[in-house]
C-alpha cells in the first residue's frame, strides 16, 4: 500500500503566524490566549479568547476573493499558500485530477454570515450579499482553495467539531490511498464574533475566568472550561512515492495510522468511544502502545471529559507511561482548525526531538496518572506520536504520526496493493 | 473488493413522509412544490418552494427529540429509524463499532440558526446578540455534525461517524463516504444518508441575490422546470434520505433485500467558480468516468441517469455537455430525469434522495420523470423522461451532482444481480 507522507505545512495560530513563528512561541510556552478585542466582549460571562494577530487580509489574499470572503476563509487561503510553499510543489507539474482538497469545518464563516443575517432581517433582502450563498457555507474553504490552485481531484468537508482536522486527514490519506498524488488538508476556523460566541457560551464548556493563565486548565483538579481561538492549520499530504519522484524537499512525517469512534448514546451504560479511536489507530500503525513516544490530547479543560480522557490513555499507556502534553493551552481550542494545529505541532516535535509543553497547569490532578509535560519542552528525541481529538457530540479521532527519516519516501513494503493511476 | 449493498431505505421528502409516499409521488409526475408556507415569503423575488408536512409528533419523535433537533436533525432521525426497519438488520448482535454514520448536509441547522439568531439579535438591531436569549440547544444547531450523532444514536452505531457538507453534492458524497468506509474495512454497516431544511428567509434571500431561484412564482407546482426552454431557476426543497448499506457478502449471508449495489462513485472539483459552471461539463465527465471505472462498466451498461436537474439554464447546458462527453453516443439513447421537478432542490440532502430514488428504480423497473418538461429547450437533445414516468427495467443507473464550490460527484448503482 502506498504511504501518505507530509510535506507541507502552513500554520496560523494565536501565538504565532506562520509555523516557525507559532513554533518558536510554542517553544518558549508563549501564549496566544488574551481579552478579546475583535469585538466588545464585555457583556459576555466569557471574555477570553486566542485571537490571531498581525494577519493582514490584503497581503494575502486577492483583492478580487475580499468582498466575497470571511476572515476565516482568508487565513484558510493564506495557510493553504504557505503549506504548498512549504511543500515546494509545483502544482502545474501534477496532474489537475491527482490534487484534492479536504478541510474541516465546524460552524461555517460566522462573522460572513452575522452580517448578512443583520443585513436581511435589519434593512430587508435586498441588501443580502450576493456571496452568501457560498461565502458562509461550511464548504467554503475546500471550495476557495481548490479553485485558487487548480486541483481538481477527490475532494471533502468534514463536520466533526474539534475532531474535525484528525477526520480531514485520515480522509485526506484515503484519497492518496486510491491514487491521488497529493491532498491538502487540514482545517482553519475563526468564529470570533458574537454570532460564534453567543452559541459557545449556549454549550456551557467555555471557561469564565478572566486571567488568562488560569482560564484553560486540562487535566488540572481546577479546569473550568476551555477558551475558544481562532486558526489552524493547513497540511499537505501526498504520496510518499510521488513526493519523491517530484523531489520533495521534506519530509515531516508518515500518517501511519487513523481510527475515529462515536461515543455511545448517552444513558447506554457503554464506555465511551476515544480508547477504542487510539486503540484502532494504532493498530492501523501496526504499531503498540509502547511504540509511542508522545500523546498530544485533546485537553478539553473540563473536568468530566478530561477524567475520560486522562481514562483512556492510562488505561492504553498505563499509569504515567508515556508523556502527554496539551500544547493547545497557548491558543485555545480552535474548533475545526483544533486537531489540524495539534498534527501540525506533533510533526514539529517530530523533526526537532522535542516535545512542547502545556502551560498553565504546573500540578496536573495526580490521579489521571498522567506524565503531563509541564513548563517546559522536554528533550525526548520523540520518533512517533498519537494524536487524539473529540468533537462536541461524541465524536473521537486519533491520528498517528511516524518520523521517516530512515525511509523517507520509500512505499510500504509489507503489502502488494497496486494503486489505480489517475488519468 | 468489499461490496457494497443497499439493504434499507428510509426518507422524508415533500409529497409525503416515508418511501412508499415517496415513490408514489416520484412516478407519478406530480410536483410537491407550492407557494412557501413556513414564513411570509411576499418580499422575495423567488416564492415557492416544496415544503414537507412533517408532523414531528407523528413521526414518533419524542417530546425532548422535538425540543433537542433541528427540522433537519428531525428528517434524519425520522429517515433512519425507517430505514433501519426496512433493513430488517437487527444492530443488537453486532459489533457497535463497525457501524458507522456519513449524513451529508450542506446548510446544516440553518433554520433554528436564524430562527435563534432573530431572537438574540432582537430581530437584527444588535451585532452583540444577547446570549441571555440563547436556548441551550444552540450550540447543537451551531455545530452539525450532532445531526450525524443523532443518526448514530438510532443505530446504536460506534464506528466513525460525520456530517459531509460539501453543498449541493453533500447528499451524493455522504454516501460515497460510507461506500469507501466500507471497502475499506472500517466498517460492515453504514447508516449513510443526508437531510436538508433550508426553507428560510436566509436561504431564500442568499438566493435570491444571484436569481438561482425560479421567479416563476403564479403557477406553484410547474415552478421547476429542469431542461424546459421556460425554465426560470432552481426551487428550493427539503426532506431527507438515510440508507443502510451493508458489506455485500455478510447482507447475503443474512438473507437481506438487496435493492441494489453501489458500484461505484467518484468526486471531482471544477476549480473554476464558486457558483458558476462551464457548459462543457468536462469535471463532471470526469466524475461519471471514474466512477464507471471503478465499477468495471462501459457507458453503454448505463440505462437509466438521474440528472442534477437543478432548473437552471447553466445547470442544463452544463450536465448535457457533461453526459455528450462522458457516454458518447450513448447520451442520445438514455432516458434521463430530474426528480427536483417534483420534490425541489433539497441541497445537501438531495443527493441521497436521489440515490433512493435510484434504488427503487431498479427496484420497480420505473423510471421517474422530468416533470412541467412541456418543451424542451432545442440547445438540449437528449431523452429527459417528459411529465410521465416510464416503465423499464434497468440494471445500471448514474447518478451525478453538482454544487456551489466546484465540486461534481458521480455514482453507479447496479441491479442486486448484475455485478453477481
Amino acid at each position: 500500500m502506498t504511504r501518505a507522507v507530509v510535506t507541507g505545512l502552513g500554520v496560523a495560530a494565536p501565538n504565532g503566524l506562520g509555523t516557525e513563528a507559532f513554533w518558536k512561541a510554542t517553544l518558549a510556552g508563549r501564549t496566544g490566549l488574551a481579552p478579546l478585542t475583535r469585538f466588545d466582549a464585555t457583556q459576555y460571562p466569557s471574555v477570553l479568547a486566542g485571537e490571531i494577530k498581525g494577519f493582514v487580509a490584503e497581503e494575502h489574499v486577492p483583492s478580487r476573493l475580499m468582498p466575497q470572503t470571511d476572515h476565516m476563509t482568508r487565513i484558510a487561503l493564506a495557510a493553504a499558500d504557505w503549506a504548498i510553499g512549504d511543500a515546494g510543489a509545483d502544482l502545474r507539474r501534477l496532474p489537475e485530477y491527482g490534487m484534492g482538497v479536504v478541510t474541516a469545518a465546524s460552524g461555517g464563516a460566522v462573522e460572513f454570515g452575522q452580517r448578512e443575517l443583520e443585513n436581511l432581517w435589519s434593512k430587508g433582502r435586498e441588501h443580502v450579499s450576493a456571496y452568501q450563498s457560498f461565502a458562509w457555507f461550511y464548504a467554503v474553504n475546500t471550495g476557495q482553495i481548490s479553485i485558487r490552485h487548480k486541483m481538481r481531484g477527490p475532494s471533502g468537508v468534514l463536520l466533526t467539531e474539534q475532531a474535525g482536522g484528525i477526520d480531514a486527514l485520515g480522509h485526506a490519506r484515503r484519497h492518496i490511498r486510491k491514487g491521488i498524488p497529493l491532498v491538502v488538508s487540514g482545517g482553519v476556523d475563526a468564529a470570533l464574533c458574537p454570532w460564534g460566541w453567543v452559541p459557545q457560551i449556549a454549550s456551557g464548556l467555555m471557561s469564565t475566568a478572566r486571567d488568562p493563565d488560569r482560564a484553560y486548565l486540562p487535566f488540572s483538579a481546577d479546569a473550568r472550561g476551555y477558551v475558544v481561538g481562532e486558526g489552524g492549520a493547513v497540511i499537505v499530504v501526498e504520496d510518499a512515492a510521488s513526493a519523491r519522484e517530484r523531489g520533495a524537499p521534506r519530509v515531516y512525517g508518515e500518517i501511519a495510522g487513523y481510527a475515529a469512534t462515536m461515543d455511545p448514546a448517552p444513558g447506554s451504560g457503554r464506555p465511551p468511544g476515544l480508547r477504542r479511536a487510539a486503540e484502532n489507530a494504532l493498530a492501523d500503525a501496526r504499531l503498540t502502545p509502547r511504540d509511542i513516544d508522545v500523546v498530544f490530547a485533546d485537553g478539553a479543560g473540563v473536568l468530566a471529559l478530561d477524567r475520560a480522557e486522562a481514562d483512556a490513555i492510562s488505561g492504553l499507556f498505563g499509569p504515567r507511561g508515556v508523556p502527554v502534553t496539551v500544547p493547545k493551552t497557548m491558543t485555545g481550542r480552535l474548533l475545526a482548525g483544533g486537531a489540524a494545529l495539534d498534527v501540525a505541532t506533533a510533526l514539529l516535535a517530530l523533526r526537532d526531538g522535542v516535545i512542547p509543553p502545556t502551560v498553565n497547569v504546573p500540578d496536573p490532578a495526580p490521579d489521571y496518572g498522567l506524565d503531563l509535560v509541564t513548563d517546559r519542552p522536554r528533550d525526548t528525541a520523540p520518533r512517533s506520536a498519537l494524536v487524539l481529538a473529540r468533537g462536541y457530540g461524541g465524536f473521537n479521532a486519533a491520528l498517528v504520526l511516524r518520523r521517516t527519516d530512515d525511509r523517507p519516501y520509500d512505499t510500504d513494503e509489507r503489502t502488494t496493493a497496486c494503486p489505480q493511476a489517475p488519468r | 473488493m468489499r461490496r457494497v449493498a443497499v439493504t434499507g431505505l428510509g426518507t422524508v421528502a415533500p409529497g409525503g413522509i416515508g418511501v412508499k409516499e415517496y415513490w408514489e409521488l416520484l412516478t407519478s409526475g406530480r410536483s410537491a412544490t407550492r407557494t412557501i408556507s413556513f414564513f411570509d415569503p411576499s418580499p422575495f423575488r423567488s416564492r415557492v418552494a416544496a415544503e414537507c408536512d412533517f408532523d414531528p409528533v407523528a413521526a414518533g419523535l419524542t417530546p425532548q427529540e422535538i425540543r433537542r433537533l433541528d427540522r433537519a436533525a428531525q428528517f434524519a432521525v425520522v429517515s433512519a429509524r425507517e430505514a433501519l426497519a426496512d433493513s430488517g438488520l437487527d444492530v443488537a448482535r453486532l459489533a457497535p463499532d463497525r457501524i458507522g454514520t456519513s449524513i451529508g448536509s450542506a446548510v446544516g441547522c440553518t433554520t433554528s440558526l436564524e430562527r435563534e439568531y432573530v431572537v438574540v439579535s432582537d430581530g437584527g438591531r444588535t451585532w452583540n446578540v444577547d446570549h441571555r436569549y440563547a436556548v441551550p440547544e444552540l450550540y447543537r444547531h451551531f455545530v452539525p455534525n450532532t445531526m450525524a450523532a443523532e443518526v448514530a444514536w438510532v443505530a446504536g452505531a460506534e464506528g466513525p461517524a460525520a456530517v459531509i457538507s460539501t453543498g449541493c453534492t453533500s447528499g451524493l458524497d455522504a454516501v460515497g463516504h460510507a461506500v469507501e468506509l466500507i471497502r475499506e474495512g472500517s466498517v460492515d454497516v453504514m447508516m449513510a444518508g443526508a437531510t436538508e431544511a433550508p426553507i428560510s428567509p436566509i436561504t431564500s434571500a442568499c438566493f435570491d441575490a444571484i436569481h438561482a431561484t425560479t421567479p416563476h412564482n403564479d403557477e406553484p407546482e410547474r415552478a421547476c422546470r429542469p431542461f424546459d426552454r421556460s425554465r426560470g431557476g432552481l426551487v428550493l426543497g427539503e426532506g431527507a434520505a438515510v440508507m443502510v448499506l451493508e458489506e455485500w457478502e455478510s447482507a447475503r449471508r443474512r438473507g437481506a433485500h438487496v435493492y441494489a449495489e453501489i458500484a461505484g462513485f467518484a468526486a471531482r472539483c471544477n476549480a473554476y467558480h464558486m457558483t458558476g459552471l462551464k457548459p462543457d461539463g468536462r469535471e463532471m465527465a470526469e466524475a461519471i468516468d471514474a466512477a464507471l471505472q471503478e465499477a468495471g462498466l462501459p457507458p453503454e451498461s448505463i440505462g437509466y441517469v438521474n440528472a442534477h436537474g437543478s432548473g437552471t439554464r447553466m445547470n442544463d447546458r452544463h450536465e448535457t455537455g457533461a453526459f455528450k462527453r462522458s457516454l458518447g453516443d450513448h447520451a442520445y439513447a438514455v432516458p434521463i430525469s430530474s426528480i427536483k421537478s417534483m420534490i425541489g432542490h433539497s441541497l445537501g440532502a438531495i443527493g441521497a434522495l436521489e440515490v433512493v430514488a435510484c434504488a427503487l428504480a431498479i427496484e420497480h423497473g420505473v423510471l421517474p420523470p422530468t416533470a412541467n418538461l412541456h418543451e424542451p429547450d432545442p440547445e438540449l437533445d437528449l431523452d429527459y423522461i417528459p411529465l410521465t414516468a416510464r416503465r423499464q427495467q434497468t440494471d445500471v443507473v448514474l447518478s451525478v451532482g453538482s454544487g456551489f464550490g466546484g465540486f461534481q460527484s458521480a455514482m453507479l448503482l447496479t441491479g442486486p444481480e448484475v455485478r453477481s
